[in-house]
C-alpha cells in the first residue's frame, strides 16, 4: 500500500481500541520473569558455551604481539577467536570500526578476542590470561582543542551539513537585540538496563542469533556483508529488549564474535558485553560544541538565526547534527545552520534518543531564555511570537503537516502556572532552597520509514500478527495489537502479537521516534489486505463489508471471522511505503517543557521540585505507553542536564567513568511528579494512522527547562552541560 | 574473576587462623564490594574464609554504657536499630545516606570500614595506580579526580575513602574490637584504624595477616544533635563529593567528621575546637593542609558551605 496523498476517514478514526489506554500486553511476562531475553534463550540454543570479550587496552595503534598460549590451557577453554583466526571479514555499513580489532586498533576496549569456556567464570578468567603487546601510538582525544580541524561532515539521517537562506550576517548586525553564546554538551552513553546481548548457533551454513536488538532486517543484512554469507542464512530473534536508546540500533561485537565463536568451537555460544565495556566498546553520543547567534527586534522577533555544531568521531565515522532543529523551530528570514566534523580517536559515536535535538535543544532553548531576558520578552510568549507555520528555510510553500507548538506552549504553562513565575532571578526562597522555574520548547522530526505485517484469523477467530518490528520497551506489542484489533473489529485480548523475528516481514523497526507509526501504518496495510480477503470469501463487496464484533458485516448479514477462516485460516501480507509528502510538508512534533527546580543556597546542589509538559505528535496511540515514553525521556532530559557525562581521559583517550556507579543517570529520589498532557491532534499527511513519533520528543528539550529553572532560582547562567556543583560554585564565586 | 576455594569458618578464631594460613586469602562478609572487584580482578584472593555464620550480628550495650555492635550486623540493621537511632543517630543517618536499599542489606559494619576506593583508575586493571599495583604510578593526578581526596593524600596516591558510615564511626570515637591469628584480641581507635597512603597506598588498615574485626565498640551517648549532611551529584545512590558528620551540643561546642574529601574519614582536632566560631574557622582547621587538583579544587569550598549550611540548620533548631 502507498500513502501519497493525506489520509481521509478511515477505520482507524473508530477509536474503540486505537487512542484508548491499554496495559502492555507484554506487561504481566515481563514483571513475572517469563519473558525471556536474548541472553537466557537455552531452550532455543541448549549447552551454549561462554564467550568473554577481551577489549583493548589501548586507543590507537598496533597489536605487537598476541600470547594466547596461558588462555588456551586455562580451565574449561574451548576456543579462542582473534582478527588471525577469524577468517577475512567485512565491516558493515553503520559500523564505523570494525567490531573484532586487530592487528589494527581503533579504540579503547575495541574487541580483540573472544575466549570461549564451558563456564561464564572460566572463560571471563581465562580472557585476563590473554596477553596482548601494543605498539601504541598518539591519537586525539579532546573535541576543543581540535575544533578548528572540524570538515564538513557526510549527509545522514539529518540532511545536510549546511543550511542557509535569507543574509544572516547582515541581519544579525542590524539587530536591535542579540544573544551570541557558545554551549557545550559531554559524551554520553545509552546506559540501557539490558547489555547487548546474543546466543549464536549454526546449522550448516545458517546462522541464528538470539539477540538484543532494535532493527532486525538492517542488522541481518549487517551481518551477512560482515561475514560474507547470504542474508538468507542469518536469522536474528529479537523478540524482547531491555532497553536500546539507538545503542542497539546496529550489529555489535556480542553478535559477530558469538556468531565467530560458535562457528569456531561447533556449539552455540552466548556472549554480553560487560557493563564496564559497554561505554567504551560501543557507541555513544558524541560531544558537542555549538555556537549559536539570535538577533531579533525590540519585540523579541527573530530575524536572524544561526546555529554552529562541532562534534568528533573516528574516521569515517558522522556529526553529531545538533543543528537540526533550528532549521524548522523558529521565524527568521535570515539563517544558516553548519555541522563540522573532527576526527578524534575515542569510541566510536553514533544515535542515542533523539540524536540530534537532544543536544542541540540543550543550547537553542537556553539561547532562547538569554534572548527573552534580553528584550523582556516572557519565554513562553517569546517563543510564540517566533511561532512559523511553514518550513522557514523552504518558504510558505512547505507548510507543516501539522503544528500545535503555540497549542502546547499555552496549555502547558497554564496546567504548570507558569504565571507565577517571577521573571526576575534569584527572588524566591523556600527554606534553604532558592526556587526557580524555566521552560523550553520540544521539538523532534518525525520521521517515516517503509514497514511491512503479515496479518491473519484462524477458526477460532483469533487474530494473528507478525512483524520484525521490535519492542524495545516501548509498547510496540499493544499499539500494534491495538491497530489490529481495531482494523478486525475484535477486543484486544483476541490479538496474538509476535514481533522480532527475521522471518517476519520486515518493519520500520525501532529508532528515531519513527517506530510506533510506521509500524502501525504497516500492520493497517496487512489489514486493509486481509479485510478485503475476508470480504470477498464472504461474498461481501469490500469496501462496504463491516467488522464489529468479531464479525464481517454488509447490511443486515453477517458472519464471523472464524468461520470465514476456517481450518486453514485467512493470512494476508502487505507494507505501507511512503510517497513525497514528507516532502512537501515539514512534519515535526512539538510540545513545551515547564520545570521548578531547587537550588540549595549554600552547596548548590540542584533539586527537580515539579515538571510538566504538554505534547502534540498526532494521534496518540496508546496514552498509558505514550506517557511512559515521555515521562521516560524527561527523566533523561534531567540527566542530560544534571548528572551525565562520559569523563575523557585525553591522556589515554578513553572515557573514565564506564560503569554505572560513576556515570550517573537519575535515580527515583531525582524524579517528582511529572505531569504529561497530549494536545489533541491527528496528523493525516504522516500515515493513516494520522499518528507521529513520541519516544523521543519528550526528552527535547526537557534539560533546557532544567537549566532556565536554575538561572531563574539562582541567576548563574550555565552552559556547559551538566550542571553540577562544581561548576555552579565557580560561577557563583566568579 | 580468578578461581579461588573457599571455606566457612567454624569460629573466629578458626577464621583469623585460616586466613593467616593460606597466602592471599580474605574475608568475606556482605561481599558487596569484594565481588566486584574480584569480578574485575582488582582483587584476586586465593581463597575466601566466609565469617558469615559466626554469630557477629548482634548489638549490644556494653558495662561502660556504650554500645558494641558485632562486625556482621548488616547496615540496615544497624541503621534501624532504636538504641543507634536514639543514642548514636548520626550513625543511623550515615548509613541511610549510602549505598541503596538492596547493598545495605548486605553490606556489614566490619565490611563497610574495609570498603576500598571508587578511585576510576583503581578499578581499571590497565590504567596505572600504585593502590592496585604498587609501582605502576597513579593515573588520576593528571587524569580525572573530581571525586577524589584532598586531604590525607601523598604523591603515590589520591583515592578517597568512600565510606558514609565510618565517617559517622570517626566523629563517635568507635574503637575497632579485632581477633588476631594467633587468637589475641585488641582494639584499635578508629582515628588510628585507617592509614594514609604515603608510599604504600596499598596498605589501607593496620590489620594484621589473618586479623579480623569481630565488632565495633561505641562510647556512651554523649548526647546533642546529630546531623550528617551528604553533598552529591544525584539524591541518592551516588558517593559523597563532601559530607560532614556533627554533633552540636547545647553549649555551642560541636564536633565535626568528614567524608568524600579524605583519603581516610577525616577528622581533625583543631576543627572541633573552632566550632564556636563558625563554619568559615571550621572549614579551615579542617582543611589545613588540603591538597586539590583542578577537578576537585570545589571540594574546598563545599566543605565550608556545607558546614554553613549546617550551622544555619543548627541555628533555626535553637
Amino acid at each position: 500500500m502507498k500513502f501519497d496523498t493525506p489520509a481521509g476517514i478511515n477505520p482507524i478514526d473508530k477509536g474503540r481500541v486505537v487512542g484508548i489506554p491499554h496495559d502492555r500486553i507484554d506487561g504481566a511476562a515481563k514483571v513475572t520473569g517469563t519473558a525471556p531475553y536474548a541472553y537466557e534463550r537455552h531452550d532455543a540454543a541448549p549447552n551454549a558455551a561462554y564467550g568473554w570479550i577481551v577489549g583493548s587496552a589501548i586507543a590507537t595503534g598496533r597489536i605487537a604481539a598476541m600470547d594466547l598460549r596461558a588462555a588456551e590451557s586455562a580451565p574449561g577453554v574451548i576456543g579462542i577467536v582473534t582478527h588471525a583466526n577469524a577468517g577475512k571479514l567485512g565491516k558493515g555499513n553503520m559500523n564505523t570500526a570494525p567490531l573484532l580489532g586487530g592487528p589494527q586498533v581503533d579504540h579503547y576496549e575495541q574487541a580483540l578476542a573472544l575466549v570461549i569456556a564451558d563456564t561464564f567464570e572460566n572463560a571471563r578468567a581465562a580472557a585476563a590470561l590473554v596477553r596482548i603487546d601494543y605498539a601504541a601510538e598518539d591519537g586525539k582525544f579532546d573535541l576543543a582543542a581540535e575544533r578548528l580541524n572540524g570538515v564538513i561532515p557526510p549527509e545522514g539521517f539529518g540532511g545536510p551539513a549546511d543550511t542557509k537562506a535569507g543574509d544572516f550576517d547582515t541581519a544579525f548586525a542590524r539587530a536591535a537585540v542579540k544573544v551570541e553564546q557558545t554551549y557545550t554538551t559531554p559524551d554520553q552513553s545509552h546506559a540501557m538496563m539490558e547489555p547487548h546481548a546474543t546466543i549464536a548457533a549454526w546449522n550448516g551454513d545458517k546462522l541464528t542469533l538470539w539477540t538484543s536488538n532494535q532493527m532486525i532486517a538492517w542488522s541481518v543484512g549487517e551481518m551477512a556483508k560482515t561475514l560474507g554469507i547470504s542474508k538468507d542464512n542469518v536469522r536474528l530473534v529479537s523478540p524482547y529488549i531491555g532497553g536500546g536508546f539507538g545503542a542497539k540500533l546496529f550489529l555489535r561485537a556480542d553478535a559477530l564474535l558469538a556468531a565467530l565463536g560458535a562457528k569456531q568451537v561447533g556449539r552455540p555460544v552466548k556472549v554480553a558485553i560487560a557493563r564496564p565495556q559497554i561505554p567504551n566498546n560501543t557507541t555513544h553520543r558524541p560531544a558537542t560544541i555549538q555556537r549559536i547567534r539570535l538577533g531579533a527586534d525590540k519585540d523579541g522577533v527573530i530575524d536572524a538565526i544561526a546555529h554552529e555544531v562541532w562534534s568528533g568521531d573516528l574516521p569515517g565515522g558522522g556529526a553529531e547534527t545538533a543543528a537540526q532543529q533550528t532549521r524548522l523551530l523558529y521565524r527568521g528570514a535570515n539563517r544558516m545552520t553548519a555541522h563540522r566534523l573532527v576526527t578524534l580517536n575515542l569510541p566510536e559515536g553514533n544515535a542515542m534518543r533523539a540524536p540530534g535535538e537532544a543536544v542541540g535543544l540543550l543550547a537553542l532553548e537556553v539561547a532562547m531564555d538569554e534572548l527573552a531576558e534580553a528584550s523582556g520578552v516572557d519565554p513562553v510568549e517569546l517563543r510564540i511570537r517566533n511561532d512559523v507555520q511553514y518550513d522557514p528555510e523552504a518558504g510558505p510553500q512547505r507548510p507543516f503537516s501539522s503544528r500545535k507548538l503555540v497549542e502546547c506552549l499555552r496549555a502547558g504553562a497554564d496546567r504548570f502556572g507558569w504565571a507565577k513565575r517571577n521573571p526576575k532571578p534569584g527572588q524566591v526562597r523556600d527554606g534553604r532552597w532558592l526556587v526557580g522555574m524555566g521552560m523550553a520548547s520540544a521539538f523532534r522530526n518525525n520521521l517515516v520509514g517503509k514497514s511491512g505485517a503479515r496479518i491473519g484469523v484462524d477458526a477460532k477467530g483469533r487474530i494473528i500478527v507478525e512483524t520484525d518490528m521490535t519492542d524495545i520497551g516501548t509498547g510496540s506489542y499493544t499499539i500494534i495489537g491495538q491497530t489490529a484489533a481495531e482494523m478486525l473489529g475484535v477486543d484486544l485480548d483476541q490479538v496474538t502479537v509476535r514481533l522480532g523475528d527475521s522471518r517476519f516481514p520486515v518493519s520500520a523497526g525501532s529508532g528515531g521516534q519513527w517506530g510506533a507509526n510506521s509500524s502501525t501504518a504497516g500492520v493497517y496495510a496487512a489489514a486493509m489486505a486481509l479485510r478485503a480477503k475476508l470480504a470477498e470469501k464472504a461474498g461481501y463487496p469490500a469496501d462496504k463489508a463491516q467488522f464489529d464484533d468479531g464479525l464481517v458485516k454488509f447490511g443486515n448479514q453477517s458472519q464471523t471471522l472464524g468461520a470465514l477462516a476456517g481450518g486453514e485460516g485467512i493470512w494476508a501480507e502487505d507494507s505501507m511505503d511512503y510517497g513525497d509528502l514528507d516532502k512537501r510538508y515539514a512534519q515535526a512534533t512539538f510540545g513545551a517543557h515547564f520545570c521548578e527546580v531547587g537550588v540549595d543556597m549554600d552547596t548548590a546542589e540542584v533539586r527537580i521540585r515539579r515538571m510538566g509538559g504538554a505534547f502534540a505528535a498526532g494521534r496518540i496511540l496508546n496514552p498509558k505507553s505514550a506517557r511512559s515514553q515521555v515521562i521516560g525521556a524527561m527523566t533523561m532530559g534531567v540527566g542530560a542536564a544534571l548528572m551525565e557525562a562520559l569523563d575523557v581521559d585525553t591522556r589515554f583517550g578513553f572515557f573514565v567513568n564506564h560503569d554505572m556507579a560513576e556515570y550517573l543517570v537519575p535515580v527515583h529520589a531525582d524524579i517528582p511528579h511529572q505531569d504529561v498532557l497530549f494536545v489533541d491532534e491527528l496528523d493525516d499527511k504522516s500515515s493513516p494512522m494520522k499518528a507521529k513519533g513520541v519516544g523521543e520528543l519528550g526528552i527535547c528539550g526537557a534539560g533546557a527547562a532544567v537549566a532556565n529553572a536554575i538561572y531563574n532560582a539562582t541567576g548563574i547562567r550555565l552552559r556547559d552541560y551538566p550542571l553540577t556543583i562544581d561548576k555552579l560554585l565557580k560561577a557563583q564565586a566568579a | 574473576m580468578k578461581p579461588f576455594t573457599y571455606e566457612r569458618a567454624a569460629s573466629v578464631e578458626a577464621a583469623a587462623k585460616a586466613a593467616a594460613s593460606v597466602q592471599g586469602a580474605r574475608f568475606i562478609a556482605g561481599g558487596t564490594n569484594l565481588l566486584d572487584l574480584m569480578k574485575l580482578q582488582v582483587e584476586t584472593p586465593a581463597h575466601l574464609v566466609d565469617v558469615n555464620h559466626l554469630g557477629l550480628d548482634r548489638i549490644e550495650k556494653t558495662e561502660e554504657g556504650g554500645l558494641r555492635i558485632g562486625a556482621l550486623v548488616r547496615n540496615t540493621d544497624l541503621a534501624a536499630d532504636q538504641t543507634v537511632r536514639r543514642d548514636y543517630a548520626v550513625l543511623s543517618r550515615a548509613l541511610v545516606a549510602g549505598a541503596s536499599g538492596q547493598l545495605r542489606n548486605k553490606a556489614t559494619t566490619g565490611g563497610n570500614l574495609l570498603q576500598r576506593t571508587r578511585c576510576p583508575y583503581f578499578y581499571d586493571t590497565r590504567m596505572p595506580c600504585n593502590k592496585r599495583k604498587p609501582g605502576s604510578g597513579c593515573g588520576a593526578m593528571q587524569g580525572m579526580s573530581r571525586s577524589l581526596a584532598i586531604l590525607g593524600v601523598s604523591d603515590a596516591c589520591i583515592a578517597q575513602h568512600p565510606s558514609d558510615m565510618a565517617v559517622a564511626m570517626r566523629l563517635l570515637d568507635a574503637q575497632v574490637d579485632t581477633v588476631g591469628a594467633d587468637g589475641a584480641k585488641r582494639s584499635v581507635p578508629i582515628a588510628d584504624f585507617h592509614l594514609l597512603p604515603g608510599d604504600t597506598p596499598d596498605r589501607e588498615t593496620v590489620l594484621k595477616a589473618g586479623e579480623m574485626i569481630t565488632s565495633v565498640t561505641l562510647p556512651k551517648p554523649i548526647g546533642g544533635t546529630h546531623v550528617y549532611r551528604k553533598v552529591r551529584d544525584r539524591a541518592s545512590y551516588a558517593f559523597a563529593l563532601v559530607s560532614v558528620a556533627a554533633i552540636f551540643g547545647e553549649d555551642g561546642t560541636a564536633r565535626f567528621a568528614f567524608g568524600g574529601i579524605g583519603a581516610k574519614p577525616w577528622r581533625v582536632a583543631a576543627a572541633d575546637a573552632a566550632a564556636k566560631q563558625g563554619a568559615k574557622a571550621v572549614a579551615e582547621a579542617a582543611l589545613a593542609g588540603a591538597r586539590t587538583t583542578h577537578h576537585n579544587e570545589f571540594k574546598r569550598p563545599l566543605v565550608e558551605r556545607t558546614l554553613a549550611s549546617l550551622y544555619r540548620q543548627q541555628e533555626a533548631r535553637a
